[in-house]
């Protein structure tokens, strides 16, 4: 039998699962966010035009 | 936490599991707003340029590595924290989050700001923060803290470091300027402590802390807070001269070191009677003003670094 009657309880793990979820979500635009300034040496609007410069490249 | 499992008593109280807020209360934010604030000072006022989002980064990860300190000092600190006033609504004496979750917590965000950090920016801003964690948690909380009235001066340090850890952020480097903000942060801790400590003096004889007001007296820690008091304020209006000094900053330094000294001088010249008879209003305000004290100076020194971008900060 599936409890119908939602308690306060039941609003403060929700409430906890929604942060969990923001932070996990924050996470991933973070490291996202990191890889790309990282990868393009910060010109990250060039290297999305295909601008960016091949080093060590023949 | 408490096993909802076979719990008769499903009623209208408070059942013990935490809010998300909780375990955002451990990581201390009101302590972390000084520790953003002074670790973005350092971060802007390194000669070397970070590309914002790499900044934002090294801001954040080293907020979340003085909270994961703040969260593991929570779980050493529990049973003094249930006996002070000031620090009874903290989530582990109020019953919100058990112990055995703000040591998970703490260290698994302990270990992963650092890492972070060191990707995001170099390896010794990473290790410096490890460091600063580190002495945070184990030389302060569970050495010094229980054991010397001189806990205050020397764990003071682990809050003088954010500034030096952005300065390395950005530069890769341990420069004069950043050991300046180091020390500025450090001779400011004592009296902005003792001060607190004089107003909330039942606190810490009930938790037998031994601050200086329970070891040497009040009329000794008056005493503390004239002495350094005047040593950070020849510090502070020195460091005006400096590369991380100028006009603006040397303006703000005079203005309030004088103020801090005049508010020194007045706790040293008072006598319990009198402090009683006001509820310590001179103390109280003493200690408020130190908050805009230090917030000010690194205000100040970010201004300097920002009129330095147009060419106009600084001495030359």
């Amino acid at each position: 039998m599936s409890i119908t009657k939602t308690h306060e309880l039941h609003k403060r793990r929700f409430g906890r699962n929604v942060g969990v979820g923001l932070l996990l979500t924050a996470f991933i635009f973070i490291v996202f966010g990191m890889t790309m300034v990282k990868i393009t040496g910060g010109d990250v609007s060039g290297a999305l035009q295909g601008k960016g410069k091949i080093e060590n490249g023949d | 936490m408490t096993d909802l499992s076979t719990n008769s008593s499903f009623g209208e109280t408070q059942s013990g599991e935490a809010r998300f807020g909780d375990y955002f209360a451990l990581l201390k934010p009101r302590v972390m707003t000084l520790v953003v604030f002074t670790a973005f000072v350092g971060l802007l006022a390194a000669p070397v340029p970070v590309h914002p989002f790499i900044g934002f980064c090294a801001i954040l990860f080293i907020a979340v590595g003085g909270g994961a300190s703040g969260a593991l000092n929570m779980w050493w600190d529990a049973d003094i924290d249930q006996v002070m006033k000031r620090t009874a609504k903290r989530p582990i004496p109020a019953g919100k989050v058990d112990k055995g979750e703000a040591l998970a917590i703490g260290l698994v965000l302990s270990v992963f700001s650092c890492v972070f950090l060191a990707l995001a920016t170099n390896l010794l801003a990473g290790a410096l923060l490890a460091f600063t964690i580190f002495f945070y948690v184990v030389i302060y909380t569970i050495w010094l803290k229980r054991s010397t009235p001189q806990n205050i001066v020397i764990g003071g340090a682990a809050g003088a470091f954010p500034p030096m850890i952005g300065w390395a952020a950005a530069t890769g480097q341990i420069g004069i300027e950043s050991v300046l903000m180091f020390c500025l942060t450090f001779m400011w801790t004592p009296p902005h402590f003792w001060a607190l400590a004089l107003f909330m003096r039942n606190d810490y004889d009930d938790a037998g802390v031994p601050m200086l007001t329970v070891t040497h007296g009040r009329r000794s820690t008056r005493l503390h807070i004239l002495v350094y008091t005047v040593l950070l304020a020849a510090l502070a209006i020195g460091t005006g001269f400096t590369a991380i000094g100028g006009p603006v900053y040397l303006s703000v330094a005079v203005v309030l070191n004088a103020l801090f000294l005049k508010g020194a001088w007045q706790i040293f010249r008072r006598d319990e009677d009198a402090s009683e008879t006001d509820n310590f209003k001179t103390e109280r305000g003493f200690f408020k003003l130190s908050l805009l004290y230090l917030f000010a100076h690194f205000g100040a020194i970010l201004i300097e670094a920002g009129l330095a971008r147009f060419g106009l900060g600084g001495w030359g």
